[in-house]
């Protein structure tokens, strides 16, 4: 089976993310010789509906190491690139020490964690906005 | 908007790549300097990078070595002399919808005055002008009643993007009109009000404690807006003009 794509943010504008939680994750990632995607601001990404953002998002399953679910999964939204929630997992930088985020990140599995839509058959809803209820 | 660097492809090349420091350095660098990367290693990229029109191929030998800073804003300079002809760098604040929340009820494009929301041919809301928003100013997502607004990068949830709790809802349930925001007498504002909102509120709670609660959230709602932002906005007529045409595009986006 094809192993998750993992994908780091390093929240460049703001300081929401401790910074040495940032720093040992990054470093842990660079040693760990699996390949992965890096963006300095997944907020930044999604407002200027950056094509990447599509890419990452049909890249099959996705590991995000950004903040928090919901808003992960709405940035995408906002870029036009709805993830899809059984193949998605967030790493939440903001509430997990470096050594659980990076335990996550790096393991095989994947424990997809995205929260639910809101109409019920959520396979079907496909993760989010209406495409023509976001930015141009 | 800042207008994007190419994407690099960080990839081993020939030779024995270098310590792990120096390629923690390197990224760190290239992600400072506002890169987009992917880094290969020995094994594929994980997104191949064809797919990525700008991309550019670099090994890590070019990259690692005694001043990745320098070396990342050397690649970065391109860009960034184009840049300095955009005068504002823009900060990515702006408002994210939850749409598993959202009712698209347009309070939100109804109170901002900076016409960051719009709404489809569909109703429905959408974030028409990101790049419009005011940097730290959270205001918006306090006046939704279903706490579906969020700025991922606000230091407190739920606006932050963290699970909404009931007791959060009870407390954007607050609708709060714009005029708050004028700097006048809010109480004086509240107190001219109170048979309207006695009159809203006493069906389903008790009429002062739903008082106390518009005038908790109305504090809480002034001391998050940045000075700044109060500082910038225009005159009190221009105000009323403006919340009245995003009132009207709100009406027009309910109704049809």
């Amino acid at each position: 089976m094809k192993a998750p794509v993992i994908l780091y943010c390093h929240c460049r504008y703001a300081q929401v993310l401790p910074d040495a939680v940032k720093r040992a994750v990054l470093e842990r990632l660079c040693a760990s010789g699996q390949p992965f995607e890096a963006v300095p601001d997944l907020c930044e990404l999604a407002a200027r509906r950056d094509p990447r953002l599509a890419r990452l998002a049909a890249a099959g399953a996705l590991k995000i190491a950004a903040c928090f679910p919901r808003a992960v999964k709405g940035l995408f939204a906002a870029a036009g690139a709805p993830l899809a929630a059984d193949r998605t997992e967030v790493v939440n930088l903001r509430v997990l020490d470096a050594e659980a985020a990076s335990a996550a990140l790096l393991a095989a599995e994947l424990s997809p964690n995205l929260p639910p839509d809101k109409t019920a058959p959520a396979a079907t809803a496909a993760a989010t906005a209406p495409a023509s209820a976001l930015a141009p | 908007m800042n207008p994007p660097l190419p994407h690099l492809v960080l990839r081993d090349g020939n030779g024995a790549p270098p310590p792990v420091g120096e390629r923690f350095a390197a990224v760190l660098a290239l992600l400072e300097q506002g890169f987009t990367l992917t880094c290969a290693g020995p094994e594929p990229a994980p997104v191949p990078p064809t797919e990525a029109p700008d991309a550019m191929l670099l090994d890590w030998p070019a990259l690692c070595g005694a001043d990745p800073a320098a070396r990342a804003a050397e690649l970065a300079a391109p860009a960034r002399a184009r840049e300095a002809a955009d005068a504002r760098p823009w900060l990515p604040w702006f408002p994210v919808i939850d749409y598993a929340r959202c009712t698209h009820c347009m309070q939100c494009l109804s109170f901002c005055l900076f016409g960051v929301y719009g709404a489809d041919a569909d109703k429905h809301l959408r974030v028409e002008h990101p790049d419009q928003c005011k940097t730290n100013c959270p205001a918006c997502s306090r006046v939704c009643p279903e706490a579906a607004i969020m700025f991922p990068k606000y230091k407190a949830g739920p606006i932050n993007g963290d699970a909404v709790q009931d007791a959060d809802l009870q407390r954007e349930k607050m609708k709060i009109d714009i005029s708050a925001l004028l700097g006048g007498d809010v109480y004086a504002l509240l107190r001219a009000r109170s048979e309207r909102a006695r009159s809203r509120f006493s069906k389903e709670r008790d009429a002062d404690k739903a008082l106390a609660e518009r005038q908790k959230c109305l504090a809480q709602i002034a001391a998050d807006v940045p000075p700044e932002v109060l500082m910038s906005l225009p005159s009190p007529e221009e105000i009323a003009r403006r919340a009245e045409e995003a009132a009207a595009r709100a009406r027009a986006a309910r109704q049809g």
